[in-house]
């Protein structure tokens, strides 16, 4: 049977319908699993993405850019092609994207995770003979706790900074982590909720989206009565040792990611603390979606590719390597880029 | 566990001296006596040998995770720690036993020793089940002897004199040698009765390096220089008829060096020697790799004290026959230690000579330091006391400048600890005969974006999938400082390199630009001969000495 989906230079390709999954150079047609810059690049002649990433992906792309949105389930013919999008978990309007060719499906995860997740909405597995899955945190080091226990985790800290006159600086992706980070927290927090401009732009695009969040304030608006301290503030993490974090005063310092399960990776990049929370499937929800699909055949890109491969051939699984340039959670250590 | 748990995060999390202190004195006030020790125990370093194999505990946590062993060893490579794997792998039991650390230690480690592998098995496993995530770690830390937390000698020294409320140098005293854990310790480590154990070192007096120029430390007169000796810095303790060898990480050596021990304990008085022994063979100074081969075993076998014969070179003298020279001018003790030393001197001990002369004539000598296999020189103010720590403005070391070339990086290793899961340990080639000979490691000396860019140039250029180890494509330079050269027949390349570690990126070059292996054979040094005239005779019998000195 033909390749349905094969990586070229542009990106991840279907011949037979034309088009490209999250190609990393311009191309004529892009099907967009989710907002986040590895994914979702600019320059393409037309978009195809979920109705619900739509705020997101302007906020990323540009007003103008020509984005076709369809609802999740909902299928697009293209020369016989049926392309459709279904839940990814992974953050508001992430998707993973069916293709189906003469009888042949295949699915592309795109980045997932099947957790909770009071953003977005839950991971759908679909069925299908191929499924191209990500493998970030491919490991069985990596099994993420209940959201419950990091919630409380999360609040016992920020709680402890303000009965220390600090201010607790917490640490996550703008696009997607804030915003869960901000869900998560709720209303419960001992203090007022500041945010860093590319996250507050973002929290934007979620409120438009129908996200309920709570009450937040933008770091560039000034400081809130009574100072700083006690506040809780959300930043990517390229702010760290810039001049932008000095305003605050006295700091501690939360980076919130799944990397932060392995103490080393805190510790290396001296952070008071971390919060081992990821928009990435844990190392048992690899395993369950994968068997969820029912897929004779795993492809795994961006993360432990060669692990993930292994353990599924040993288990009888077809599985190999798929060389994308996507590149799943960073550790915080390599710069986001500007929205 | 669970106060030895919540201790060990406050310590790991904190960079506050004060804070840490405080924890500590908290921990040592409320604690059982027994975990106080315990604690010290770990907290200070020291390790217990449990004679169970790591292949084992591998193993035996991969069959309790129910992984193949390959995907256990693939994340011990991601995370870098076994005891943290373990923790991240091995389903954790719900039951917890309201233990302290002592009985998780006694009850849980100490029978491991001499017990099967099956016994061994059981008490792991069993462990694992019964200890909360946080206990377990460290419990897991104690068992595969990585215990490590950011607490100095000095922190506890400080925080046991305050727990106690007894003077710190007491306290730094008895901390030093030999004492076992166990309930009685903390009161014996602050009370004034009990005298520190006399066989014990004393804190060790560390130079600095020298930052400043020579001129600015005043008159010559003023300062006593010596060599710099390329060996390991030793107490040797006389106490009654015995000798004790000590490390300056406070190992007892003296099984590694029988015949400076013999030696010692021919001198005619109790005291405490501070020097360096070196490995010297027909009055030249032998490379530091060859002292190597004396240590890390527990019997040298005849050949290698044979081939490696060894000296102590005497410095300073801290103590005779009970009298506390350390407050005394250097001057003075130099005085006394010739005294002493002179009717042993001889191929086996000697006393480290002066270099003479004034600033000028020191820099000449620095510059010929490798001709005498030193590492540089040390300058010690005539009048100062015999301080302990790293304490700046008495004792100098000005070293001599490092060798450099430029190697091409071929391959690297991913660390451990704080560099888990970071490619950091690099090996690095020079061309012979048109191909790339590996010649030297080092893991040190790029800046924390360097290690970072690196990184990321090293994943995604690897060839291997699996495994710690990637080759590199060979087309990175860099330059290597390094103390000196020797030839090895234990290296492939056929020399050794001392102290190699990184000192720039060579941007500007390309692989094919790197030096070559004659540039390295040219610097390795002639077989170097000591100079100055520092022998003494040698006394086998010394009249009145060797019977027993404790009756004199």
């Amino acid at each position: 049977m033909a390749e349905l989906l094969r990586v070229t230079t542009e990106g991840l390709y279907c011949e037979a319908g034309d088009f490209f999954i999250d190609p990393w150079r311009p191309v004529a047609r892009a099907v967009i699993t989710h907002g986040h810059a590895d994914h979702a690049r600019g320059g393409c002649a037309s978009y195809l993405a979920s109705v619900d990433g739509l705020p997101v992906l302007r906020a990323r792309l540009g007003a103008d850019a020509p984005i076709s949105t369809v609802a999740y389930g909902e299928t697009v013919q293209l020369n016989g092609v049926h392309i459709s999008l279904h839940p990814a978990g992974h953050i508001l309007g992430s998707a993973q994207v069916r293709v189906e060719h003469k009888g042949d499906v295949w699915v592309a995860s795109g980045d997932y995770k099947n957790g909770s997740d009071p953003t977005c909405l839950a991971m759908e597995p679909v069925r299908c003979r191929v499924f191209i899955s990500e493998s970030t945190f491919g490991l069985p080091i990596y099994r993420w706790n209940h959201d419950d226990i990091v919630r409380s985790e999360i609040l016992d800290w920020w709680t402890e900074c303000k009965n220390t006159g600090r201010v607790a600086l917490l640490l996550g992706y703008s696009l997607g982590k804030a915003q869960r980070l901000l869900a998560m927290v709720g209303h419960d927090g001992p203090g007022p909720i500041v945010e860093h401009a590319a996250v507050a732009s973002m929290t934007k695009a979620y409120r438009e989206a129908g996200v309920a969040l709570p009450q937040t304030r933008v770091a560039g608006e000034g400081m809130p009565e009574g100072g700083w301290a006690g506040s809780l503030v959300l930043a990517p993490p390229s702010v760290q040792g810039t001049p932008w974090i000095r305003k605050f005063g006295e700091i501690s310092t939360a980076f919130a990611s799944g990397w932060m399960q392995v103490r080393g990776a805190r510790r290396r990049q001296g952070f008071d603390r971390g919060f081992v929370v990821s928009d990435h499937a844990d190392w048992p929800g690899l395993l369950e979606v994968i068997a969820a699909t029912g897929a004779e055949r795993v492809l795994a890109t961006h993360g432990q590719v060669a692990v993930l491969s292994r353990y599924l051939s040993e288990k009888g699984i077809d599985a190999g390597p798929l060389a994308t340039r996507w590149s799943g959670e960073t550790d915080g250590t390599e710069s986001e880029p500007a929205p | 566990m669970k106060a030895f748990s919540t201790l060990y995060r406050t310590l790991d999390g904190s960079k506050r001296t004060n804070q840490k202190i405080a924890a500590l004195v908290a921990y040592f006030r409320d604690c059982p006596p027994a975990d106080a020790a315990w604690a010290i125990h770990f907290l200070s370093g020291r390790r217990i040998k449990l004679g169970v194999r790591r292949a084992d505990i591998k193993a035996w946590a991969a069959q309790e995770a129910d992984i193949p062993q390959w995907l256990f060893d693939e994340s011990y490579n991601a995370v870098g720690d076994l005891a943290e794997t373990i923790n991240l792998i091995v389903p954790s039991g719900k039951e917890t036993l309201g233990h302290g650390l002592t009985w998780w230690i006694e009850e849980r480690l100490m029978p491991l020793v001499g017990a099967t592998p099956d016994q061994q098995r059981c008490l792991l496993v069993e462990s694992w089940k019964q200890l909360d995530p946080s206990g377990r770690f460290l419990w897991n830390k104690l068992l595969t002897g990585a215990f490590r937390v950011g607490v100095s000698r000095g922190l506890i020294t400080r925080a046991v004199s305050e727990a106690l409320s007894a003077p710190m140098a007491r306290v730094e005293e008895r901390l030093m040698g030999p004492w076992v854990p166990g309930p009685g310790l903390l009161a014996q480590l602050g009370d004034a009765a009990s005298a520190a154990d006399p066989a014990s070192p004393r804190p060790f007096f560390l130079a600095s390096p020298l930052q400043d120029k020579i001129t600015d430390l005043g008159p010559f007169n003023e300062w006593q220089a010596e060599w710099k000796w390329d060996g390991i810095r030793c107490q040797a303790v006389r106490r009654g008829r015995r000798a004790y060898l000590w490390s300056r990480g406070e190992e007892l050596v003296t099984e590694q060096f029988p015949e400076i021990a013999r030696l010692v304990e021919r001198l005619c008085h109790d005291c405490i020697i501070d020097g360096e022994i070196v490995a010297r063979r027909d009055g030249s100074i032998l490379p530091f790799h060859e002292l190597q081969k004396r240590l890390g075993r527990s019997v040298v076998p005849k050949r290698i004290l044979r081939e490696i014969p060894v000296a102590l070179i005497a410095y300073d003298l801290l103590e005779q026959d009970g009298t506390d020279f350390r407050d005394l001018p250097l001057s003075q003790r130099r005085g006394h230690l010739e005294e002493l030393v002179r009717p042993v001197a001889g191929d086996q001990i000697m006393i480290s000579p002066i270099v003479e002369g004034d600033w000028s004539e020191l820099e000449f000598q620095r510059s010929q330091a490798a001709q005498n296999f030193a590492e540089g020189l040390m300058l010690k103010r005539k009048t100062s006391p015999y301080r302990s720590g790293r304490v700046r403005g008495d004792w100098w070391k000005w070293k001599v400048d490092p060798y450099v070339i430029d190697a091409v990086l071929v391959q690297s290793r991913r660390g451990s600890g704080r560099r888990a899961g970071v490619f950091t340990d690099h090996t690095f080639a020079v061309w012979k005969n048109g191909v790339l000979v590996p010649v030297a490691s080092a893991y040190s000396g790029l800046t924390d974006a360097e290690m970072k860019e690196l990184n990321a140039i090293i994943k995604n250029s690897g060839l291997e999938q699996f495994g710690p180890v990637r080759t590199v494509k060979p087309e990175h330079v860099f330059e290597l400082a390094f103390e000196g050269v020797s030839r090895s027949a234990r290296h492939r390349s056929g020399v050794a390199l001392r102290f190699p570690r990184i000192s720039r990126w060579r941007r500007d070059k390309v692989a094919a630009e790197a030096d070559h292996f004659p540039a390295l054979e040219a610097m390795i040094t002639k077989t170097p001969v000591i100079k100055r005239e520092i022998t003494g005779e040698l006394f086998p019998d010394w009249p009145g000495c060797g019977t027993d000195p404790t009756s004199q």
